[in-house]
């Protein structure tokens, strides 16, 4: 859905296409082959399944890297970040070594796995990271447009995995520019990553109800767009932050730090989680959790 | 350097004037001396019989690779470096200056050491990924990883020797300092590691026992290594924590040390063996 940039078919499709073209590229993952089976067919020994091993694929990233490699890991988002932070930390991130780090299901995408499986803090743990960057698009067209880019950058990267098609027609992708969808600032909706659609619907019926509203996709966490984010501040009435992560460490708390540290005065609302969600299908958590569309504009509309 | 004869004499100079610089930063705020001086042995013969690096070939994808994943040990691998020409050895009495970077734990910034660690059970990963880029590029290189027995009570390291020897990594070989000692009590009263042998074993390793201060026994083993590709390796090599100085040896309250200059001249005069035994008190701090 880009305009003038080569699309591709799907995220597997990229890796397969990544590989060929790079000789100094490795994809590995801790056995999750969800999305990415014919791999190890396609690419061969440039795919490393290490087993559910989040420590040691990380440990063999780093050294992989060391040799002059970029790797992709692919691997649930909350083992990634979590059981293997020390090695992210420690292995990739002292050295600041070229490994895209690739967490699937992230955030609300686990639906019904429960708790365990609810990266809700990934944003905040890679934030902690000096070296870390992280992108969180918005669906499939964004995560592979970024890829591109993000597999050339020779930086760690973090990056929650997203397969969901594309529902608009985004702007082409650049590292550390956000992407401002709409006009209006009488309500700013700042989000990333999957629940940017939700945020969108939500959009619509607050501009059916006489509201002008800006949606900003904010992509890239880390390198953070502080031009856009401190412009519709000043300019916006209202404020909405809408994530899919615990309240501290990642957009709200970034925003939080920048009004601080600009000497700014704004009141931000929010639209996140203080705790884990209800597991279940992912329609019926963004219901209940009052994520839908329908509840973030009802929410907003309710709050003015 | 695999089969050039062993240098037996050199090698027992270069340890000597190696556990010289040990005692030597273990003032003036200290260091892990007792397990610096067991596995100083190892060290010294790698680099001076076996590894094909030089101080001219540090960044050389040929080259081969030593991972001290016991990172706290690195006095003996800064002194080893010192002694074969990768850093100046003046350079050694910066040690813990806020100018350098001879710290408590290995950094890349030193020539010749190819990764941090400090964090223990990190670095048998990080040499999979080596080994593994060098047995897909048909490379020779040899990724050397040293361990240490309290380490092995980590976790990742147990998942790395299953995975190594899923993979085939043939290349690697780990040496375990095994000098009996976690740094506060031995390790068979907290968590009993033996038998070894048989652990590594029923992993897939090909495992050898030996006396980590005999040369002899070190180049038996890394022959082997050499001459037999089919499994990853493992030496366990049996040491003495503090070997080489009376008073710090199989103490485990000898773990990091920071002694006076005074006492300093003293362990000197034991390693040299004009005396046997000078300190016997805790005198000194203890971490």
């Amino acid at each position: 859905m880009y305009d003038n940039e080569e699309i591709f078919m799907t995220y597997e499709q990229l890796l397969v296409e990544s590989v060929e073209k790079n000789d100094k590229l490795y994809v590995m993952t801790a056995e999750n082959r969800a999305h990415i089976r014919t791999l190890p067919q396609k690419i061969g020994h440039k795919f490393i399944d290490v087993g559910i091993a989040e420590q040691t694929m990380i440990g063999m990233a780093a050294g992989l890297a060391l040799r002059g490699n970029t790797v992709i890991t692919h691997a649930l988002a909350s083992f990634l970040t979590m059981r293997a932070f020390e090695f992210i930390r420690t292995d990739v991130g002292i050295a600041a070594l070229p490994v895209c780090m690739v967490g699937f299901i992230p955030g609300i995408l686990s639906e019904a796995n429960g708790p365990t499986h609810q990266s809700l803090e990934d944003i905040g743990l890679m934030r902690l990271i000096p070296t870390v960057r992280i992108f969180s698009p918005m669906d499939e067209d964004e995560l592979l447009q970024g890829m591109v880019h993000i597999i050339d950058s020779g930086m760690p990267w973090y990056i929650r995995y997203i397969n969901k098609p594309a529902t608009i027609h985004h702007t082409n992708f650049e590292i550390g520019k956000a992407e401002e969808i709409g006009e209006g600032n009488d309500i700013v909706i700042f989000s990333h990553g999957f629940l940017c659609a939700q945020v969108l619907d939500a959009a619509t019926i607050l501009e059916e109800n006489g509201f002008g509203v800006k949606v900003i996709n904010m992509r890239t966490l880390r390198p953070i767009d502080e031009e856009v984010i401190i412009r519709n501040i000043l300019d916006a009435d209202v404020v909405y932050i809408v994530e899919d992560h615990f309240s501290t460490g990642a957009l709200y708390t970034i925003i939080a730090e920048l009004i601080a540290a600009r000497g700014l005065s704004a009141t931000v609302n929010t639209i996140n989680f203080s705790s884990w969600h209800r597991p279940g299908l992912l329609n019926d958590v963004l219901v209940y959790e009052k994520m839908n569309g329908h509840s973030i504009a009802q929410k907003i509309l309710n709050s003015l | 350097m695999m089969d050039k004869q062993l240098q037996y004499n050199q090698l027992i100079s270069s340890a000597l004037r190696v556990r010289e610089s040990i005692l030597l930063m273990s003032t003036n705020g200290g260091c892990f001396t007792g397990a610096s001086l067991s596995c100083a042995d190892i060290i010294v013969y790698l680099y001076g019989q076996y590894l094909r690096v030089s101080p001219d070939s540090t960044t050389n994808p040929n080259r081969d690779y030593l991972f001290l994943s016991k990172g706290h040990d690195v006095p003996a691998l800064y002194a080893t470096l010192a002694e074969f020409g990768f850093i100046d050895k003046q350079r050694l009495s910066n040690h813990l200056h806020i100018s350098d970077n001879i710290y408590w734990h290995p950094n890349t910034s030193i020539p010749g050491i190819e990764f941090h660690s400090g964090s223990l059970g990190h670095l048998l990963s990080v040499a999979m990924g080596v080994a593994y880029d060098c047995l897909q590029k048909k490379q020779d290189n040899k990724i050397v990883v040293i361990v240490g027995d309290g380490e092995l009570n980590e976790g990742s390291l147990w998942e790395g020797f299953l995975v190594a020897s899923a993979l085939k990594l043939h290349n690697i070989i780990v040496i375990v300092d095994r000098n009996k000692f976690q740094a506060n009590v031995k390790t068979e009263e907290l968590i009993p590691l033996e038998s070894l042998d048989n652990k590594f074993s029923a992993f897939g390793w090909n495992v050898q026992r030996i006396d980590g201060h005999d040369f002899y026994s070190i180049d038996k083993a890394m022959k082997f290594c050499d001459e037999h590709t089919n499994t990853p390796h493992i030496i366990i090599a049996d040491t003495v924590r503090g070997k080489g100085v009376p008073s710090i040896e199989e103490r485990a309250d000898r773990w990091f040390c920071n002694f006076t200059d005074e006492d300093i001249q003293k362990l000197l005069n034991e390693l040299h063996g004009t005396t046997a035994k000078e300190l016997d008190s805790p005198i000194f701090h203890v971490r």
